[in-house]
This record gives structure tokens, sequence and C-alpha cells, in this order.
């Protein structure tokens, strides 16, 4: 017990900056499900693919840390950009393939649980695989430092070097802590004020709500769910640079243990709800660490879904509890 | 290590370090007469049991170039004894092992085998070769628990993780001089047990224990704990890729207490993981620099173009026991499994004798340093 008070900023920031990745992972479950009523379990993948997309910007660019700090900006904005665009194409892949045609076919939520499942095994297997799909093309030698140890751990050359910023209780707070807490705020305020305020985020609510009324209304609903799946590959992105920022390394198969954490800070905050996901990820982060410091890192998980558990007797809807299509405008 | 997860890159990168004057670990030390014999060894063959192939390949390679090696060199010298090598690729897989062991003792020119490679594997076919009558001799199982099944024909030349553990905790406290010991484990049987091995061994010095997951990647609390603790050490019981993460979060955070860990990190994928927060880390090992004993170096080099890796001496040993029984005219089962069993010769690992057991009497655990994003032989670590 007196750990966790001795140690009570340094760990609350830390769990901060853990809960801000897993809250705009949990964006897109969130988003999807608002809009589909749909579980998109391969939004993990999403999330790798991004990581790696942004490792790979490092490994092309191969700055060295320590560098003059316009170049460590444009590097990092270069990967965040590469992140992104990874993750929302992949999005809108998996939208394509796994999804659309069951959509149409009005197809049992289960079917596309599934279609989701094995989508998300397919594309951590291809990750997984690279180094033989690099083969099959001809290019292993050419894209060694890219595909190299392809199910080992791959480390992001982060040019950006941690320093501490200021001391509290115990603890410096270093840069990187506050990049990503403050990073994660302002990707939620703008989602929120997207969703609020565009053409696109009225459609993504009127679909949410009611989406064959959405369609009487002339709300193109195919275009509604790419932009939904596009925008939560676009916050995965952001969530990949960021959490390789503080945690460093990547690998095939990360995307599950983060997705299920993901979800379950979805699930907390309320599903559907945008601001509940980043809400329900902070608590999570904060639950875990707090676990971790009052009985041994080995119950992090116990105390997270215990607390998850006792949340949801009492407000079966999340801390929130408010859909997407109800947000006000 | 007791099973592998291994997918990384060759292990060429041991660098050159120390030179001694190894031995070649030939055919003479041990003889007294060799060549009266020759003419009785045709249709004899020893056997490589262990992975080629899958995701732990790089191990299992180590080890069979090692034994490789030591057939080549004895076919070389005994012209008029040509001894073959069988391989029985596993891939690592326990359920595998099974029908290839069934298969090994089908052959009867097979009559000794080196391997099975790791401790899941060894596990499974072990009672198989017993039944065979199949001598084995392990160069990298180190399950202790391995040996206690009464299987005659198991054999180690390697400590088990019972003298991997106490040698840490000798480490850190007579060279690291360390009296604030934070103990972290993966909850893995080898992490652990040996985390618990090193616990009791380092006694009061113990500062604090924490145990993480395999697959986490956020350790925070745990780094909490350790800087809060104010220990001088770290030792982890696990593998290389939490181990990776854990001491560049460590680092992340300011720590700058040694980190101590055991051979499942001997591997360049903790290196890739951890990047410069691996430097200075202390790795112990059952294993012989390879670098240790010049003539087998240069010889592994020349035969397969890298610098034996883990494994690879300890292999080579294992193969030579069974070369020198069978030009001493042990060429059926029965006498070759007596003849490794009253077995005492100098390998170039170590002086190799076999309890009844079949675990060696003498043995060596090295310390291993991280320097320059490259593991490099530190010391050998006094053991018992």
């Amino acid at each position: 017990m007196s750990f966790l008070f001795n140690n009570f900023v340094e760990l609350t920031v830390t769990g901060l900056v853990l809960g801000a990745v897993y809250g705009l992972v949990a964006l897109g479950y969130t988003l999807v499900y608002g809009v589909l009523q749909l579980i998109n379990f391969a939004h993990s993948e999403v999330w790798m693919f991004g990581s790696f997309a942004a490792v790979w910007v490092t490994v092309a660019l191969g700055v060295a840390p320590g560098s003059a700090l316009p170049v460590v900006i444009g590097v990092l904005l270069l990967a965040l950009l590469a992140a992104m665009t990874v993750s929302g194409g992949v999005a809108l892949l998996l939208e394509r393939v796994a999804y659309r045609r069951l959509i149409r076919l009005d197809a049992p939520k289960l079917v596309a649980l599934i279609s989701a499942i094995g989508a998300s095994f397919a594309l951590a297997e291809i990750m997984g695989l690279r180094d033989r799909v690099a083969g099959w093309i001809g290019l292993r030698d050419t894209l060694d430092p890219y595909v190299r140890s392809a199910r080992d751990n791959t480390r992001f050359k982060n040019p950006l070097e941690t320093e501490g910023l200021f001391t509290v209780g115990g603890y410096t707070v270093s840069n990187v802590d506050v990049i990503i807490i403050v990073s994660a705020v302002l990707m939620m305020v703008a989602l929120d004020q997207f969703i609020r305020r565009t053409r696109t985020g009225r459609g993504i609510r009127a679909v949410a709500q009611d989406s064959e009324a959405a369609a009487l209304m002339g709300v193109n609903r195919d275009r509604i769910i790419r932009a939904t799946f596009l925008v939560g590959g676009i916050m995965a992105g952001a969530a990949a640079l960021l959490y390789l920022m503080r945690f460093g390394v990547t690998r095939w198969n990360a995307g599950f243990l983060l997705g299920v954490k993901a979800f379950t800070a979805a699930v907390l905050g309320g599903i559907g709800n945008v601001r509940g996901a980043l809400l329900g990820g902070f608590v999570l982060g904060l639950a875990e660490n707090y676990g971790s410091a009052l009985i041994g890192s080995e119950w992090r998980d116990v105390v997270a879904f215990l607390l998850l558990v006792v949340i949801l007797l009492f407000r079966p809807t999340g801390l929130l509890g408010e859909s997407l299509g109800r947000a006000r405008a | 290590m007791r099973f592998s997860v291994k997918t990384g890159a060759p292990l060429l990168a041991l660098a050159l370090a120390l030179s001694a004057c190894g031995t070649s670990g030939g055919d003479d030390e041990e003889a007294s007469s060799g060549g009266g014999e020759a003419g009785t060894c045709e249709d004899v063959a020893i056997g490589y049991f262990g992975a080629l192939t899958g995701s732990a390949a790089n191990l299992g390679i180590n080890i069979r170039n090692g034994v490789k090696l030591a057939v080549d060199q004895f076919n070389d010298e005994n012209a008029d004894c040509q001894v073959s090598l069988e391989e029985y690729d596993s891939a690592g897989d326990p359920n595998q092992a099974t029908g290839l062991a069934t298969q090994a003792i089908g052959d009867d020119s097979v009559i000794g085998i080196v391997g099975p490679a790791f401790s899941g594997e060894s596990d499974t076919a072990g009672p198989i070769f017993a039944e065979g009558g199949l001598p084995t001799i392990s160069a990298s199982a180190t399950n202790p628990d391995l040996s206690t099944n009464g299987w005659d024909t198991f054999h180690r030349v390697l400590g088990n993780d019972a003298s991997q553990g106490p040698a840490a905790a000798t480490y850190i406290a007579d060279v690291l001089e360390s009296e604030k010991v934070f103990v972290v484990d993966d909850a893995s049987a080898y992490g652990a047990g040996l985390a618990e091995i090193v616990e009791e061994s380092a006694g009061d010095s113990v500062v604090g224990t924490d145990t993480i997951q395999t697959g986490q990647t956020d350790f925070s609390a745990t780094v909490t704990a350790i800087r809060s603790s104010g220990a001088d050490s770290v030792f982890f019981g696990g593998y290389y890729a939490e181990a990776g993460l854990l001491v560049q979060q460590m680092r992340g955070a300011g720590v700058e207490a040694t980190f101590v860990v055991a051979d499942g990190v001997k591997d360049p994928g903790f290196i890739e993981a951890a990047g410069d927060a691996a430097d200075g880390t202390i790795i112990t090992c059952p294993c012989l620099p390879p670098e240790e004993s010049q003539d087998f170096y240069s010889a592994f080099e020349e035969a397969f173009g890298a610098a034996p890796a883990t494994y690879s001496a300890e292999a080579f040993d294992a193969a030579n026991v069974f070369l020198q029984g069978i030009l001493e005219g042990n060429t059926d089962r029965e006498s070759l499994l007596e003849w490794v069993n009253d077995y005492s010769g100098e390998g170039i690992t170590k002086a190799i004798t076999f309890d009844e057991d079949g675990e060696p009497e003498n043995i060596s655990v090295w310390a291993y340093k991280v320097e320059n994003g490259e593991i490099v032989a530190d010391q050998e670590i006094e053991t018992n």
C-alpha cells in the first residue's frame, strides 16, 4: 500500500500514457460498433500494420538519435503520416474484403464477427511471414532490413531522445510522456468535433442512429461506413506511433493483447461512445498500474478485468454509456 | 534452453575476445590403443536429433554443425573406420519427436544420438530411446527434471538450470558486488524456476521481487518497483523478448541497475528489442564461448563459413564421446552405452564424466556481457 502512495505520481503518469494508446485504438472499435453494431476484431491488426509502417520509415531514413530538432520532428511527422496512411489503407481494405459484401447481404452479425477474426489471423500471419513473402517476389535481399527476423521484435529507431522535463512527486515526467498524453487528448477532441460538426460526421451519427432512415434522407450508407473505417484506422495509426515512442518495439502478433485491452477500454467507456473510448483507456491504464503496484504485476489483468466487471454490473452501458447516434450536435 | 522460442538470425556475431590453448578434443586423449580395432566399424552411424527446420532451426543447426565437424574430422583421421551421420529433424516439436525416435530405434546402424536438442522433445523422445537402449547425449537440453526419469540412456554435457541459478547469484554477489538485488520472473517454468533459485541463493540481499507475464509489453509498474527499491542489480528469469523490453524501459526511466539474465536471453533478438539499452547486460549460460578453443573455432569456421554459435562446442564434445567409443570397438548400442556411462576424458568445453543419472560431473557456467550491441564472453563463473 505504501508503495502505491510513495510512487503515486509515477504510476499515474505511466498509466495515463498507456491509457492514451488504449484509448486511441479503442476509438476504432467504438466507431465501427456505433455505426454497424459489429465488433471489428481485426482492428488490432490495423494498428499493427501502422506500427510497422512507422518502424520502416525510421529504418529507411536511418536518423540517429540526437539529430537536430527540425530533422527529428520531420522524421516523426513522416512516420506518423506513414502509419496513418497504412493503417487507414488496411482498414479500408478490411472493409472491402471482410465486411462489405456481408453487410450488403445483411448477413447475421456472427458471420461478420468470424470474418473479422479470420481477417485478423490472416493479416498477422502475413506480417509474421513477410520474409517469405519478400522471397516470393525475389526481393528478400533488397528488403532485408525490413523483413529480417520476421517473427521477432522489431525496434523503432526513435529519433527523439527521452528527456526529463520536470519533476513531480519524485517522478521526472519526460517529453515522451507529455507528447503522448497531449496528442491523445488533442486527437480525441478533433475527432469529437469532426463527428459533431462536419457533414460526414453528421452522416456517421445518422447511420448509427437509424441506417435505413438515414438512407431515405439521402445519406450514402456505404460511403459513411468506409469513412468510419478510415477514421478508425487513422486513429490507430497515430496510436501506433505513440506506442512506439514509448515502448520502442513491435512484432507481428503485438496487436492481439493490445486489441483485447483497447476493446476492453471501449466497453469500459461505453461502446459506441467516442469520448468514452478515451476515458475508458485512461481508466484501464490507471487500473492496471495501481493494481500492479498494490498486489504485484502478475495481477494487473485480474485487477483491470475485475474493474470492468464491477463497472458493467452497475453501469451496463459503460462509464459514459451514450451511443454514437445520440451524441448531441 | 528449456524450450525454444528462437527465430532470430544466426548467432554469428560473437566477437573474438579471449584466446586459450584449447585442445582439439581429438580421439587420442582417452585412447590407449586405437587402430587395433580397425575394420569393425562397418555400417556404423551416430545420429543428430533436433530442429533443422522450424522457428528454432538456428539453434539446432548450430548443434548439428558441431556434430558434423566431429564426424568429418574423425573420418579424415580414421580411413579404415568410417562413421556416418544420420539427421533426425524434429523441427523442435515434441510431437514429431516420438515418431522420429522410433524411426531411429528401428535403424540398427544408429548406435548413438547427439540430442535431443530441446527439453520438450527430450521429454517425449526420452522413454523411447530408453526402451530401445539407444544412448543419447544432449548438448543443450537444460530442464533439471530430464535426468530424474530413470532413463539409463540419457546423458548431457552441460549443466542444468539448477546450476545456472546459483552461478548467476554468485556473479551478482562476487563480481558485481551488488548488495541490493531485485528479482523479476516471467512466470514460465524456466524463468520462475531460475528466479526462485537466484532468490534463494542471494538471500538477504534481495530487496524486492515481481512477476510479469509473457507477451506483456508495458512494464511501468515493475520499473517503478525496481526504482523505488534502490536495487543496484536486477535479475530477470525469462526469455529474450520480454527481457529486451524490460531493460529498455528500465533505462528509459533512468534506472541504472545492472541487468542480469540467463541463457534464454542469449540471442540476437534481445539486442534487437533492447537496442542501446542492452549494453552492459550480463548473460549467464552453461555454454563455453566457442572462441575458447582456437582449433575448434577455426576448423568450424572453415567448414561452415561461420563462427560456431551457442552449443556448437558442446555438440562437438558429445559427438566425440561416441566416436572415441566406436574407435575402441564399441560398435553396438549396448557396449557403447556402457562406454558412455564409464567415460572420462577431456573435451574442448570441459572434462567430461557422467554421474549415474547422466548429468555431467563437471559443470561450467560462463558469464557473457553485451558490449556495443554484441554478446561477448566475460568470464567463467565459479560454481558449487
